[in-house]
């Protein structure tokens, strides 16, 4: 457990939050192109990093807006927050 | 050679007052070179290599393990054995592991204290009815025994229930796998320990791997704390952390890790006699044999490595607990802890080779490995020793998130493993 600072609100318990996994993976432009090894590795495959990790969260229980999240999986701390469209931070 | 564990045994050893039993498994420094080495020294991966040496001649194998055997999930897992699965893949797989488990202790020469007090899932609206009945004619229509029990029945067998229909999520029935159960978590990391390093098998503790050495598109050895190891096997079976050694050899898995909680309470008398499962609300509770309430909690909803988990699961799991057990108001919780567990896209676990040659992977377990575990190991020996899947475990392959070919037990299984 531990506190997010939503861009829009501020800081608010986690719980207020939804998760949305990992960020920056894009949705291939041509979809109808794809192979299905293609298609297993956008829909499925993960990095699932220990350690510090770019990820999407919703404040569901708040604003309801998307936003990234930097945050370092093995001890919950996070580095930054930034909102969707803006330049992630160099880690 | 070992001695055997008897009543004996115990006796001609109380006489010594129990300072000369001969040591368990040995705590060597690795060879410079096996045929196979397995990654993960937890009951899927002591199982592993108890099998490759019993059933496939393969001794000259080491598991490696970073902390020391059976100290992640093993031994913080809820120890719920059950295999009532809706499709026929996993059923195929979880009855085979609960048929090992029937004769595990006669055949390790280890007591894993495996008891068959029955798992009752309980519904609490008209779908889970519906789905939990569909469940038990899928069931036995597999040959696993599986019984519908109304509402009176589910207080019949466990009388502590509250099936009073004006609670918020009621009791409307529920199912029953007699033979499902309960075992010692630690006890089966040991008796495979013993067993396996009896035939020969090294048991490296303290071995965190750091590397995974290839050549193209074959494994060569492995890079760890106590030095390089060569080998051209490697079965990992690393549950949480499957996806940091997938990451050293450069392949990606369908896996988010996640923490998973349990928690038990102070001991008591004996109070509940089976264990009981609920989806709906996600609680679920025994009673050990040390007379502490055993409670598993849910996932939290985001990837972590920290083995702690949030405060809030622990708290939704315990208000449904209280609702459901009104008797249990006032025990207090001993201890809370998590456990890390990598989960699949579709809820079932991975047995399977990789696109490296060499390199293997048991993983994806989830919430649910526990039950598993001499299946596991048994259908992970085999795929290792002849490079090819055994047929309950080839529907679990990796290539399945590309062929869509899924086995979806997310829901169908009674989500809390």
């Amino acid at each position: 457990m531990f506190l997010i600072n939503c861009p829009f609100c501020g800081e608010r318990d986690q719980n207020e939050f939804s998760s949305g996994g990992e960020a920056h993976i894009v949705r291939p432009k041509q979809p109808t192109e794809l192979s299905d090894d293609q298609w297993a590795e956008f829909l499925f495959m993960r990095k699932n990093i220990k350690g510090v990790q770019f990820e999407r969260w919703n404040h569901s229980h708040g604003c309801r807006k998307w936003f990234n999240v930097v945050r370092d999986t093995s001890n919950d701390k996070i580095h930054s927050v930034y909102k969707m469209g803006e330049k992630p931070p160099v880690k | 050679m070992k001695n055997k564990y008897s009543i004996f045994s115990l006796i001609k050893n109380a006489f010594s007052d129990h300072e000369n039993w001969q040591q368990a498994w040995g705590d060597p420094e690795p060879k410079k070179e096996y045929d196979a080495v397995i990654v993960g020294g937890g009951g899927h991966g002591l199982a592993t290599a108890y099998y490759l040496a019993k059933k496939h001649n393969l001794t000259n194998i080491a598991v490696v393990e970073k902390g020391w055997i059976g100290g992640g999930n093993t031994g913080r897992n809820t120890t719920i054995i059950r295999s009532n699965y809706l499709w026929d893949a996993s059923a195929g797989l979880y009855d085979h592991a609960l048929k090992i488990w029937e004769n595990l202790s006669q055949e390790l020469n280890y007591n894993v204290m495996f008891s068959q007090r029955g798992v009752m899932n309980l519904a609490h609206n008209l779908q889970d009815v519906r789905d939990l009945k569909r469940r038990t004619h899928a069931n036995r229509l597999n040959g696993i025994d599986a019984v519908w029990l109304e509402t009176d029945e589910v207080k019949k067998f466990c009388p502590i229930i509250n099936t009073s229909q004006n609670i918020r999520y009621p009791v409307l029935g529920g199912t029953l796998q007699r033979r499902a159960g309960t075992a010692r978590h630690d006890a089966v990391a040991w008796g495979y320990a013993r067993g396996a390093n009896e035939m020969g098998v090294d048991i490296i503790q303290n071995c965190e791997v750091k590397g995974i050495k290839r050549n193209g598109d074959k494994v060569e050895g492995l890079e760890t704390t106590k030095g390089f190891i060569k080998t051209k096997k490697i079965g990992v079976v690393a549950a949480g952390h499957s996806s940091v050694i997938a990451n050293m050899a450069g392949i990606k898995l369908p896996l988010e890790s996640k923490p998973l909680q349990a928690l038990v309470s102070e001991p008591v008398k004996p109070i509940i006699d089976t264990v009981v499962m609920s989806n709906a609300v996600h609680a679920y509770i025994s009673q050990s044999d040390k007379g502490e309430l055993v409670i598993g909690a849910g996932t939290d909803s985001y990837v972590s490595y920290s083995q702690r988990g949030s405060h809030n699961i622990v708290e939704d799991t315990l208000k449904a607990i209280l609702e459901l057990y009104p008797i249990f108001s006032r025990m207090k919780m001993l201890r809370q802890w998590g456990g890390i567990v990598d989960i699949c896209p579709d809820a079932s676990p991975i047995i399977s080779k990789t696109n490296i040659k060499g390199l293997y992977f048991n993983c994806g377990w989830g919430t649910g490995g526990f039950k598993a575990t001499p299946g596991s190991g048994d259908l992970f020996a085999h795929t290792i020793a002849n490079d090819e899947p055994h047929k309950l475990n080839a529907a679990f392959n990796l290539n399945r998130f590309v062929s869509g070919d899924l086995v979806d037990e997310h829901g169908a299984a009674a989500v809390a493993h």
